[in-house]
């Protein structure tokens, strides 16, 4: 026994130090640093969010003519000017952040580095030392990006402020000066990184899974992180080559996009946006795996429709990459051409719509408990539904006429990601929290914290509805008069959502120092997969021995 | 009585209740559309009410469907969960269900986009846009070509330019000269750009379109309602992008006319005297209302 015990210990051997984790292999591990990670990279995301709703609380521009003499040293009408750029610093950076450093990081690095190994019974990913480069590449990219705000951008204004679609010209002969070339290799070195985790996802829930762990028997959120991972692997070599046909046009005189040369800047934006969508379903769909798994859970029964919901996601993540062009409905594209992008658009409504009722159907007779996680996962489906109801509105091109580039698309893009996005990481977090630490949070400032984000986020992003419709373009840092009203709200709902952000750091501040042991399965018999099964936190090395699925 | 009339119409402004006289551009705490001065924005308007019709019940669905669960299945009511995970009919009434809803929304929605590129006459009016960074010129395409430029306007010049009513010539939308066209005439706008993308839009008309380099994209409207018309330029195109507005004033024939012929040899003149004959006229504040 005693010997046995000893070999047990041995095969739990870390590394000690700062070895263990810059040197590591270990997909626990790794999972640990990309949430780490996410959560700085959200709270500086969220600062220049923050930083924009305080701009736009008012009608004229109060804060950002200061900040760019505080930043930067502009002096008079130069700042004024430098502010303005500034401003556009901040929408480009918030959007990239959010994106490529917080959602993807999170969801992908974070959650399913961690859990997609367990859930299918594999002792660690496929390719560990590529899990490592994975991770490693993200910090010197997100400092490129970083960096960038502190360089020259187009004259008289420091930083990129092309917007995260980077738009030839304005990112061409727009902005000459170094900072959209750091912000390109920020987004040449995170797509690699995102590349390589997606081909180590893909060779591990092909060829990792326990024996009679097939296909059909595989968790929701393992599926939902094979359809991403595909979806990565197809698309981001896209956003790549457009990238680096904008490095070249804006380096060493070729004119992909530029008209004078024979070019077409809109040829960019059909690259950007066959990466662009794929992109948004990356960024939602391991969001829709976690938020089966806590509704199975706390209803304690099976997911409804099991395999509809799995080939519901491969639709969406199929359908996902020939609808890019309801971006651009008004670039010009013919009019057949848009007849064609809005049947497509509206076909993704079907598997949306599966997958929204399943998860009704999942709670239906079920014997649920309000616990946390199933609050974010009920706020998560709620608040999906409503901006993906906008979604079908914005699909008619006929009316997106009205609507695109107007707040009415922030609106809706916002309900979809920050609203759907953030609360299906969020109820991935405290559902996955006492599994991966081995503590409990407290329920009464998770709770907390989910009201006062919930608040914060609807009153923010709802009354931007009304500016839309009424005609407010997005990417604005002054407005007429008349949107007054309605930004006011919406600032002041930021400020509240801000808020939500300081419980949540006290939750995980509160939860590691009270070290409230959460044991294996802090959820019942409603949480039947292999995770729960395993001490919290797990092993070093899980299932030396493959588990038996039957 | 002009004044009184100006005055009436102040106040019914104030009251909120003059939405048809400043209908052509934002008004406090409005959570719909601009009001429609073409067909096809009462169209677009018309389709957005259309969609309302099934959305919201279906987002009211969902929630309730939600809190139905919540209460009814909550473990304290309900403390053995049923083990039913397949139920054919009701996943294909749910898959078919949302086809049919979409087939509502697509045929007039096809509709719509048709009528946006089908004008029903020829237009008689071709005006150039082209967007800078960060204003727009504008080029008439008649016998003698008219051109001029249309860049913010300037608290400072807005007594020179007799633009002080804040109220008709708004901070950010308010330009110096401003598109001139008659009413109920088809307006064919091609629109490109000289450095950057920028996008032409004009809300009340439920136009927009990009202003491409190297492109020139064509949009046409025809407008029902005399009136002066504010929008903003639509794709981000630099540091000034809040600060180039487009505004658009419709007129009648005569005044149309008139204003063609003086604002070839003085642009400032010719926008003065339409002015004078727009804003000054008691019946034009009258019919606002």
């Amino acid at each position: 026994m005693a010997g046995a015990a000893a070999h047990e210990d041995h095969h739990d051997h870390k590394p000690r130090g700062w070895v263990r984790w810059v040197y590591s292999t270990n997909h626990k591990d790794i999972g640990t640093l990309y949430l780490i990670f996410a959560i700085c990279a959200g709270i500086i995301g969220g600062f220049l969010s923050v930083m924009m709703r305080w701009e736009l609380a008012e009608p004229g521009i109060q804060i950002f003519t200061g900040l760019a003499q505080m930043v930067y040293g502009f002096e008079g009408d130069a700042a004024i000017d430098g502010g303005k750029h500034m401003f556009n610093v901040f929408t480009t950076g918030h959007a990239l952040i959010m994106i490529f450093f917080m959602v993807m990081p999170a969801l992908i690095g974070g959650f399913a580095n961690w859990m997609v190994p367990i859930m299918i019974g594999a002792p660690d990913m496929a390719f560990p030392r590529m899990n490592n480069i994975s991770f490693w590449l993200l910090p010197p990219a997100f400092l490129l990006l970083l960096l960038s705000m502190f360089v020259p951008g187009p004259t008289g204004g420091y930083g990129v402020g092309g917007g995260w679609t980077i738009y030839p010209p304005l990112s061409t002969s727009g902005q000459p000066g170094p900072a959209m070339d750091l912000a390109i290799l920020a987004l040449h070195i995170a797509g690699a990184s995102s590349i390589l985790g997606a081909i180590n996802f893909i060779t591990t829930i092909f060829n990792m899974r326990a024996p009679g762990m097939t296909l059909h028997k595989m968790p929701l959120f393992a599926w939902s992180v094979l359809i991403t991972a595909f979806l990565l692997l197809l698309s981001l070599p896209v956003l790549a080559g457009a990238i680096t046909m904008l490095l070249t046009d804006r380096n060493f005189g070729t004119t992909f996009f530029a008209p004078d040369g024979g070019g077409d800047p809109i040829l960019f934006q059909h690259l950007f946006w066959f990466f662009g969508h794929p992109e948004v379903y990356i960024l939602i769909l391991p969001g829709f795996g976690i938020v089966s798994h806590i509704v199975s859970t706390f209803s304690r029964k099976p997911i409804f429709g099991y395999l509809g919901m799995a080939y519901a996601m491969v639709a969406i993540g199929a359908v996902g990459f020939v609808v890019w062009a309801h971006h651009m409905y008004t670039t010009g594209i013919s009019l057949d051409t848009q007849r064609y992008f809005v049947f497509a658009t509206m076909v993704i409504a079907v598997p949306t719509g599966v997958k929204i009722f399943s998860w009704i159907a999942t709670m239906w007779g079920g014997s649920i408990s309000m616990r946390t996680p199933m609050l974010w996962a009920i706020g998560f489906i709620f608040l999906f539904t409503v901006g993906g109801v906008t979604g079908v509105q914005l699909a008619n091109a006929g009316l997106d006429r009205s609507l695109h580039d107007t707040y009415y698309v922030v609106a809706h893009f916002h309900y979809v990601l920050s609203l759907g996005a953030v609360f299906a990481i969020f109820a991935g977090w405290y559902y996955w929290f006492p599994k991966m630490t081995g503590y409990m949070y407290s329920p009464l400032i998770a709770r907390t914290h989910f009201w006062v984000t919930f608040i914060g986020v609807n009153l923010v992003f709802f009354p931007q509805h009304f500016l839309g419709l009424a005609g407010m373009p997005r990417r604005y840092i002054d407005y007429p008069d008349a949107y007054a009203g309605w930004n006011m709200v919406s600032s002041y709902g930021s400020y509240i959502a801000a808020i939500g952000v300081l419980i949540f750091l006290f939750g995980v501040f509160e939860a590691f120092s009270k070290k409230r042991v959460a044991g294996a399965n802090p959820w019942g018999e409603g949480a039947t997969t292999l995770e729960w099964q395993l001490s919290s936190p797990p092993p070093y090395h899980q299932w030396e021995q493959l588990p038996k699925i039957k | 009585m002009k004044r009184l009339v100006t005055g009436a119409g102040t106040l019914a402004l104030i009251l909120g209740s003059a939405a048809a006289a400043f209908a052509d551009q934002p008004h406090p705490w409005q959570w719909r559309f601009q009001e429609a001065a073409t067909g096809i924005m009462e169209q677009i308007e018309w389709f957005e009410v259309w969609t309302l019709w099934f959305i919201v019940p279906i987002t009211v669905l969902v929630l309730g469907l939600l809190a139905y669960c919540i209460v009814k299945f909550r473990a304290s009511a309900n403390p053995v969960p049923s083990r039913t995970s397949h139920n054919t009919l009701i996943e294909v009434i749910w898959t078919v269900g949302p086809v049919v809803v979409l087939l509502f929304i697509a045929v007039p929605s096809f509709q719509l986009l048709t009528a946006q590129y089908n004008p029903p006459e020829e237009a008689s009016i071709t005006i150039k846009a082209t967007g800078n960074q960060w204003n727009w010129d504008y080029e008439y395409q008649v016998d003698e070509p008219l051109s001029f430029n249309s860049a913010i306007l300037q608290d400072a010049d807005r007594a020179a330019a007799g633009k002080e009513d804040r109220a008709r010539y708004p901070r950010l939308l308010a330009v110096d000269n401003e598109v001139v066209v008659p009413v109920n005439a088809t307006v064919r706008v091609l629109v490109t750009a000289a450095d950057v993308i920028h996008a032409f839009a004009m809300p009340a008309f439920g136009i927009k379109t990009d202003a491409v380099p190297g492109r020139i994209n064509e949009i046409w409207f025809n407008a029902r309602k005399e009136g002066l018309y504010y929008g903003q330029c639509s794709e981000l195109c630099g540091k000034d992008h809040a600060f180039m507005p487009i505004a658009i004033r419709v007129v009648s024939d005569e005044q149309y006319n008139a204003w063609l012929t003086a604002a070839r040899t003085d642009l400032n003149g010719a926008n003065r005297a339409l002015m004078a004959a727009v804003d000054g006229a008691p019946s034009v504040a009258v019919a606002g209302n």
